[in-house]
């Protein structure tokens, strides 16, 4: 009744190719974009230093994820490693290069993350699946060693974790650092979160995302159409580890404030995994709903559960959150492999003959 | 040339130096990469008789050992508690194939394996939820497993020690290889599970029912896990540490070949032991620690020649 593209003619081509081609669809995006600048002024600093932020560095973590495994088909298990070589480039820079405009920083770092991810994604040439699966792993583990034993990295300091330091921009805002208001914060991950989401969805509607796709679909028909899968794969790559150094820079500027080499261990590249699968490989509001399911759900039973008068203790409520999302997780394979985007089409489309449904 | 001689003959030269250190290493090697070998042997039953990639045998080694020792703890005898957890792996190999295997037939491989890494967080949150987060001491006395350990003089006054249950463990492998030999060669069931490992469709067409075999190799694969954890535990603690550990199978499959039984014994041991003598021979030219990566490096490197593996059948996809 509300929801339909009946009566919506297209008469440019440009209107055709519109990212959200239906009247409803922007409605409903500009929307959840009001919603998203609304609630820093409704919420408290717990509410968006804790879940709005994380959530949203997760889900810019998750399309960087999604664009290799879901757009390019290469299952990767590295992503909290190039997540964290992001957050120590962006350290480094920062500390070489006080002055400049920490966003700048978060930016380029990314560059560092991209170059590595793209030596690690070499042998996707010759093999794929679970072998590449290897190779990301080796990547997890070196990296992860990397922060740890080379002192060079955190600046020779005594804890061996990276501290965030203070820093302004914009005409004297406190970016990051303990000072840095969540507020100024959530706006600053807010933009570019957007602005990333954006690019992405360009990105993988066009040339390079088709050609991404083609070389998942069926890599040996891709190259008889001329797609080269050296470039295709490994500028799938350099995207997605450049998306997830960019996120693991923010994480630890915008969101932890102070990281230790665990914070990038392999538990982060699962969680995100799961983010991408259960949102829905390939899609990039997935994106968004696998992290804040992921994020959300143990939060939620963490204050829910005492709410409604079952108190357990944080580490027993820890516990029964792993069981319920590892549940979910299977359940969720079972009924709808293709995830969350999966069930909000089919929602849109139940939404699209409602309230005369046939069929 | 310094660097060069640290590298290429400095470690050699140490080798022949303490030729009994070295021995000792060789046999710490030589222990954990039979552990390797069997976790890693977990993998490839699943992985031959149904094409999933279980993530989650390394929990599984996790919660039977935690199964074990919790039902200890709350005063079951010793081998009734042993009994008991081969049942309760018996009803989680039965389950997982009734809820999660069985809906998912003809799933993407991706599927297949993310559900087994949800089945490792559900066995995570469950193991911790029942018995606690905090590592447990294994009851390697009330099993009758050996403890202490021997000390053996060799050359001119280098001693070589040996933990007993390390060496109960290289036993117990070795007739845990021997007993599923027999059973996949000589038994019934075993020759269904090799028919199914064989093909599946032609499996079904002579009237072999898949979900009892996967059900069925789901509980070997329990088993294994049981015999792992219960090893693992007594070096070491029953925690969930195990959890990376376990991931270390990877590396030896690929060495071994995702198929092969033998593959997964040898891969296991080349894994444990090059991992420990690079760790002690080459770890302290770059700062130590390596242990956490070469395993991966060496797959690297051998994915590049060899990447159906040292056993396997040639079924990579090469692109």
């Amino acid at each position: 009744m509300y929801y339909r593209e009946a009566g919506q003619f297209k008469t440019a081509y440009e209107a055709d190719q519109a990212i959200l081609p239906l009247r409803e669809d922007r409605v409903g995006m500009v929307l959840s974009i009001a919603v998203a600048l609304i609630i820093p002024f409704i919420a408290n600093d717990f509410i968006l230093a804790s879940i709005m932020i994380p959530f949203l560095i997760l889900a810019l973590a998750t399309i960087g994820l999604n664009v290799l495994t879901g757009y390019a088909g290469q299952l990767s298990l590295g992503t909290g490693a190039f997540m964290g070589v992001g957050a120590y480039a962006c350290y480094k820079l920062t500390t070489i290069f006080p002055d400049v405009n920490i966003v700048v920083h978060v930016l380029i770092s990314g560059v560092f993350a991209a170059a590595i991810g793209m030596v690690f994604g070499l042998p996707s040439l010759r093999i794929k699946g679970l072998y590449l699966a290897v190779t990301t792993l080796a990547a997890q583990f070196f990296l992860e060693w990397c922060f740890i034993r080379i002192p060079w990295l955190y600046n020779y300091n005594d804890s061996g974790a990276i501290e965030v330091p203070e820093r302004t921009g914009f005409g004297g805002l406190v970016l990051t650092g303990p000072a840095a208001d969540p507020f100024t914060r959530y706006f600053v991950v807010l933009a570019i979160v957007i602005v990333f989401t954006l690019l992405v969805k360009n990105l993988v509607r066009g040339r390079i995302g088709r050609q991404w796709m083609m070389i998942r679909d069926m890599d040996i028909a891709a190259e008889l159409m001329g797609v080269r899968p050296l470039v295709a794969k490994l500028s799938a790559f350099a995207v997605s580890s450049y998306i997830a150094g960019v996120a693991g820079a923010m994480f630890v500027f915008f969101y932890l404030g102070a990281a230790e080499p665990e914070a990038f261990s392999i538990t982060l590249s699962f969680q995100i995994l799961f983010m991408a699968i259960l949102g829905g490989l390939g899609s990039l509001h997935g994106c968004f709903f696998g992290a804040a399911f992921i994020w959300g759900l143990p939060i939620v039973l963490r204050t829910g559960l005492p709410a409604i008068g079952i108190d357990l203790g944080a580490e027993v409520i820890f516990h029964i959150a792993q069981l319920i999302i590892g549940a979910l997780i299977i359940f969720f394979l079972v009924v709808e492999p293709h995830g969350l985007a999966r069930l909000w089409s089919l929602a849109k489309e139940k939404l699209r003959n409602w309230p005369f449904p046939y069929g | 040339m310094d660097l060069l001689y640290n590298i290429l003959i400095d470690p050699f030269v140490e080798m022949v130096r303490l030729p009994d250190f070295f021995l000792q290493v060789l046999w710490e090697g030589f222990v954990g990469g039979v552990l390797y070998a069997l976790i890693a042997l977990g993998f490839v039953l699943i992985f031959k008789a149904s094409g999933v990639f279980n993530f989650a045998q390394g929990i599984m080694v996790v919660f039977a050992a935690l199964t074990l020792v919790g039902l200890h703890e709350r005063g079951v005898p010793a081998f009734l508690a042993l009994a008991l957890t081969i049942g309760v792996m018996g009803l989680l190999a039965y389950l997982i194939e009734r809820i999660v295997m069985r809906p998912l037939i003809g799933q993407p491989d991706i599927i297949l394996l993310m559900s087994t890494i949800g089945l490792t967080i559900f066995l995570i949150g469950l193991g911790e939820f029942i018995f606690g987060g905090e590592p447990k001491q294994m009851i390697t006395q009330e099993l009758g497993l050996p403890t202490g350990s021997t000390a053996i003089e060799i050359g001119d006054g280098g001693l070589l020690i040996f933990q007993h249950i390390d060496v109960a463990a290289a036993a117990i492998a070795l007739l845990m290889v021997g007993a599923l030999a027999v059973f996949f060669n000589k038994t019934r069931i075993g020759r269904a599970l090799r028919a199914v490992a064989d093909d599946h469709q032609a499996a079904l067409s002579v009237g072999i029912s898949l979900h009892q075999i996967w059900a069925i190799v789901w509980f070997a694969a329990g088993i294994v896990a049981l015999a792992t954890g219960i090893m693992w535990g007594a070096r070491s603690d029953v925690s969930f540490a195990l959890e990376i550990i376990a991931l270390k199978a990877l590396p030896v499959l690929i060495l071994g070949g995702f198929t092969s039984i033998p593959g997964a014994i040898v891969g296991g041991l080349i894994i444990g032991i090059g991992e420990k003598i690079g760790e002690i021979y080459w770890g302290p030219l770059i700062g130590g620690g390596i242990e956490s990566w070469l395993a991966y490096m060496i797959a690297l490197v051998f994915l590049l020649f060899r990447p159906q593996g040292l056993f396997g059948e040639k079924i990579i996809e090469r692109v």
